[in-house]
């Protein structure tokens, strides 16, 4: 049975915004298969109780004091930007 | 078929920080788009967020003031999803551990109490700023506001109507303003709702599918989406129709509420924890010492104005309301100015002007230290109240010290008795008729007559003493 | 003896004495790239002009008090996934072709305060992914060895530059194993040093709670030197670890008699190539004649690291990468009318294969009904993998192996599959999931390809892995080797 499906893959490519093409819907498909396929041996692992590791480091409360650092002029910030309109971030309309 | 409205409300609140959640980027409002900005705002590549340790502060006072538990282990997740005021494509967030949890807040409505539950209080990160043109080609964005700290409210559906709804929205505020963790303000973003509203059978135990309301941008609105939303769905319900997961928009102009999307299954998140940060271990001595911290909450002041100041239970409800009504009251009373008196102003004339010009009491020339001196000068006559309300006007719109105010006008009131007794004299001579309706026990006269002198002195008389010499001086007669 | 073949202390000497001008090391490094780069391809862009700037300053500051540390004046290459102000940062990929960042990593900051020369970006796999270079968005870079195998990857143009001869040292990262493997391939010695010892901040993140930034050296020696100049703690990130930094050099006393030494069944065992194995058992014998002792144990949990790691760092890519959208800097598609369209072209465009399979793994890893059977589980497998390092560190000093389980493999070889390129990684992942340190120094050849002997040490101690991996290299020649190109 496949691990992952077409429509599947092509509904991860939708959230991850990729186009993919009919042709690359197959082959990822069939090696996405193949990895889940390959991920599927840790189902051999009894994990009950285990906890799961987010950080090897046990630190906790890292934070830091609550002041006001100007870092960036505008034109900093927007030095690598493609498209601006008034020191405003430009893209093309929310058509979804 | 009868049904019960059910309704919970999202609320977020922008934190008063100085700095963001997690740059040290200012958090002023209204600054030229894109100059409070870092690379960690722009999520540049490489950039990693710090947690800004205020931000924790105040999402804890909150959480404590609006009565949930503290979670001991908690930690950020990240939301993700594609849009372009959201710069990382995640919103650090929290999603399995929010900070606080099953809360309530107490509201009252027509004189009935009622607590509502707070599901869950957690902190994340605002997103920037979105215009989208008006001929619909292209948006703008601006990224100052991206990494505001906000805490996010989820009340339980236990609201049941439009009218509880706003009264939970008014109390959240002035808990937020209170505690000082937020400005709560609609018309600068700093404060937001959406609404979810459904409508079942009486006596049905199940929820029926909900709608959720979004721009809202006042409590009125809020209370009148919900309104009509009631009658929608109760409409669509009794015809048969069905109602659908949907998202809808409150629109000022129709007082209708307006198809957005429709939801397709449920959004697809993929919540999981910020490996860029670690986690928060929340122990009893940070817990006391936030807790130390939180000012005097809105239920407590208002009490203590009962009890300690004696105000009535009315005066002290109004006057808690809004915080910084409240500490205005409390600087006039520091000032030296009687409780009940200084009630009597901020709940009257303050109130009307500030209402009647859209201001609030930040926002206007008047200061507790004037107030309080005008109380004074009434009291010890050097003012009428009439006058005073001329003075106040002065005060509020240009501000100055009430004593010079009544200097430079020449407004002090005239409480010489021979002075007053030769006005007083001079009217009479001129108002014979009065004089004769007085005596044959027209007491509408005696008003006429303190009228005129009021009049000749330009409101100046001393109204008692005015009142005490005509009698005597029509006795004499 | 060339120049790129002295060891730092030799050149700081040497520039001391005022034998030598940084500008004449600037433009050594630059002479040996414009005579091997055409068949090395290890930078993907020069900093010509900023490097030599740099050494005339640095030129008027010699043989006055402010030159300082040992680094002074020497020529760097950095890794294309580590920001440059205003030094194209490309990450190996075309979406950031154009891409110059608007502030130093904090790893640059110390290299700039250290006074190091940059004098370019090296090549890589597309955002630190892959093991060959082959997925680099650029070009192929090549093994300075021979020219038809690969140098490894990622950070296989900051192993091919050094061994090159092009600089006299570089940095790369390392999620799964991106800087010892390349560095086992190209025979130059590489550092993944413990999780939390080197700030993360300006590393275009892979996989956030993997990657580590690390030196690759010609010797263990410069090696502990370069640390010493990047590691430490940053408030930038809240990931590195606020512990006191060592004196790494100290470490360096040739001195390991006593010393317990694991070497895990798993990692000489079935899928380790026999020759690659043969050498590992020689460098015992060499530390046991040094006075070391070992034995085999098991970490029994490590053949499920390749899949864990998988689920893992393709989950954190998936977020990590999202950002790359067009929108705020890279390249933006010309193919969008409208929002959805620029997302969508911008990122197909932009990224390469294996890129975009690893973001598709870890979205559906990430997504409602699938992360707890892959996303949790591969979590919680990671703990069973760090405990099974955490058990046998409690009885020995070190775990010793080869850093892969063959050496290079020819341009090609392994393009079609991407599991069997995935299991080149069996090694050294596990010591990423478990975020424990570990050095590859060269150890011999095999069929005239370097093999890399993988010293993993405990949290925190480095000091201990250089002090073996000094040992051994002092006790030996292999590192002496060079390639002919």
């Amino acid at each position: 049975m496949a691990r992952i499906t077409q429509e599947e893959v092509k509904h991860v490519a939708k959230l991850a915004r990729l186009a993919v093409t009919e042709e690359e819907a197959e082959m990822f498909t069939n090696q996405l298969d193949a990895i889940i396929g390959y991920a599927e041996q840790l189902k051999e692992l009894d994990t009950d109780g285990v906890e799961p590791t987010t950080h090897v480091l046990d630190m906790k409360n890292v934070l830091r004091e609550d002041e006001v650092k100007p870092w960036l002029t505008r034109e900093e910030a927007l030095k690598n930007t493609p498209d601006t309109q008034n020191g405003l971030i430009k893209v093309p309309a929310v058509l979804e | 078929m009868h049904f019960e409205t059910i309704i919970g409300l999202e609320v977020h609140a922008e934190l008063k920080t100085n700095s963001k959640i997690f740059c040290s980027c200012s958090t002023e409002f209204g600054a030229p788009p894109n100059t409070n900005v870092c690379p960690i705002c722009f999520g540049h590549p490489g950039v990693l967020p710090v947690v800004n340790k205020q931000a924790v502060d105040f999402a804890m006072r909150a959480a404590m003031a609006l009565n949930c538990e503290i979670t001991r282990e908690t930690k950020f997740d990240r939301k993700n999803y594609f849009y372009p005021d959201n710069p990382k494509a995640y919103q650090i967030s929290q999603f399995d551990k929010p900070i606080g949890q099953n809360g309530w807040i107490e509201i009252e409505v027509d004189g009935k109490k009622k607590k509502i539950g707070i599901t869950r209080l957690h902190m994340e990160e605002d997103a920037g700023k979105s215009m989208h043109a008006e001929d619909g080609t292209h948006s703008l964005v601006d990224l100052n506001r991206q990494g505001t700290p906000l805490v996010e409210i989820v009340s339980e559906p236990d609201i049941r109507t439009p009218e509880e709804a706003y009264a939970y929205l008014e109390k959240l505020k002035a808990i937020l303003q209170y505690t000082e963790v937020s400005d709560c303000k609609m018309e600068e973003g700093s404060l937001r709702c959406d609404a979810n509203i459904s409508l079942r059978p009486v006596g049905q135990e199940e929820f029926g599918t909900k709608t959720e309301l979004k721009n809202l941008n006042s409590f009125a609105n809020v209370q009148k989406g919900l309104a009509h939303e009631e009658v929608r769905q109760e409409k669509v319900l009794l015809s048969g129709g069905e109602i659908l997961q949907e998202t809808r928009r409150f629109d000022e102009a129709s007082k209708k509420t307006i198809l957005m999307r429709v939801k397709e299954g449920s959004d697809d998140y993929r919540y999981f924890p910020e490996p860029d940060l670690v986690g928060l271990s929340i122990d009893e001595a940070w817990i006391e010492r936030v807790k130390s911290e939180i000012p005097e909450l809105p239920d407590a002041r208002k009490q203590r104005y009962i009890d300690e100041l004696k105000l009535p239970a009315y005066d002290a409800k109004v006057l808690t309301q809004s915080k910084k009504m409240s500490d205005f009251f409390e600087k006039v009373l520091d000032n030296g100015a009687d409780a009940k008196a200084a009630s009597n102003w901020m709940m009257g004339e303050v109130s009307a002007y500030l209402n009647a010009e859209y201001k609030e009491i930040d926002e206007v020339a008047l200061t507790p230290e004037g107030l309080a001196k005008m109380i004074e000068l009434i009291e010890k006559g050097t003012i009428s109240s009439k006058i005073a309300k001329k003075v106040f006007k002065e005060m509020i719109e240009k501000g100055g010290d009430p004593e010079v105010i009544v200097k430079e006008k020449g407004l002090v009131q005239i409480s010489d008795e021979g002075e007053l007794r030769g006005i007083v004299t001079g009217i009479l001579d001129e108002n014979e008729q009065s004089i004769i309706d007085y005596k044959n026990g027209k007491d509408r006269a005696l008003g006429f007559l303190v009228g005129q002198v009021m009049k000749a002195t330009k409101g100046k008389a001393n109204p008692p003493m005015v009142n005490k010499l005509i009698v005597e001086e029509i006795e004499k007669r | 003896m060339s120049l790129f073949e002295k060891k730092i202390s030799e050149l700081h000497e040497l520039l001391h004495k005022k034998e030598m001008k940084v500008s004449e090391l600037v433009d050594a490094s630059f002479s040996r790239i414009s005579e091997v780069d055409d068949k090395v391809k290890a930078f993907l862009t020069l900093n010509e002009e900023g490097a030599r700037e740099q050494a005339k300053y640095l030129d008027s500051k010699m043989g006055t008090d402010e030159m300082r540390g040992l680094l002074f004046g020497l020529p760097i290459g950095v890794k294309d996934n580590i920001s440059t102000k205003g030094l194209r940062t490309t990450c190996g990929s075309q979406l950031l072709a154009n891409f110059e960042p608007v502030f130093d990593a904090t790893v640059v900051e110390q290299l700039k305060k250290a006074e190091t020369v940059t004098v370019g970006k090296l090549n890589m796999d597309e955002f630190a992914m892959g093991s060959s270079n082959e997925n680099s968005g650029f070009f192929q870079t090549r093994n300075p060895w021979n020219t038809d195998y690969v140098p490894g990857g990622s950070s296989g143009g900051s192993a091919a530059a050094v061994a090159a001869g092009e600089v006299f040292f570089s940095l790369g990262s390392d999620t799964g194993g991106s800087i010892r493997q390349p560095a086992a391939y190209c025979g130059v010695v590489g550092l993944k040093p413990t999780y939390g010892r080197v700030s993360r901040f300006g590393l275009v993140a892979f996989a956030s709670s993997l990657d580590q930034i690390g030196p690759i050296t010609n010797s263990v020696e410069d090696n502990a030197f370069l640390f010493q100049a990047i590691s430490g703690y940053d408030k930038m990130d809240s990931t590195s670890a606020n512990v006191e930094n060592q004196d790494y050099t100290a470490a360096l006393t040739g001195d390991i008699k006593g010393l317990k030494i694991a070497v895990p069944k798993e990692y000489i065992g079935e899928g380790v190539d026999e020759d690659v194995k043969n050498r590992i058992m020689d460098a015992l014998k060499v530390l046991e004649g040094l006075g070391a002792e070992w034995e085999e144990v098991s970490l029994p949990h490590s053949k499920y690291g390749v899949a864990t790691y998988y689920l893992l760092a393709s989950s954190e890519a998936s977020s990590n990468l999202a950002r790359f959208d067009g929108v705020r800097y890279g390249v933006r598609t010309e193919n969008a009318d409208n929002l959805l369209g620029l997302y969508n072209h911008t990122r197909s465009e932009g990224f390469g294969n294996e890129v975009k399979r690893r973001i598709m793994l870890g979205t559906f890893a990430l997504s409602s009904g699938f992360y707890d059977a892959y996303y949790k589980k591969a979590q919680k497998v990671r703990t069973l993998i760090k405990n099974d390092f955490d058990e046998v560190f409690e009885k020995y000093d070190v775990i010793l192996g080869p850093t892969a389980p063959t050496t290079a493999f020819k341009i090609g070889a392994k393009t079609d599959d991407p599991l069997t390129m995935y299991a080149n990684d069996i090694l050294t992942i596990p010591v990423n999931l478990a975020g424990v340190p570990a050095i590859s120094v060269p150890c011999g050849l095999s069929n005239g390809l370097p093999v890399g002997l993988q010293i993993i040490g405990k949290a925190f101690d480095e000091s201990t892995i250089y002090r073996v991996a000094h040992s051994y290299e002092q006790a030996t020649d292999h590192h002496q080797n060079k390639p002919q190109l």
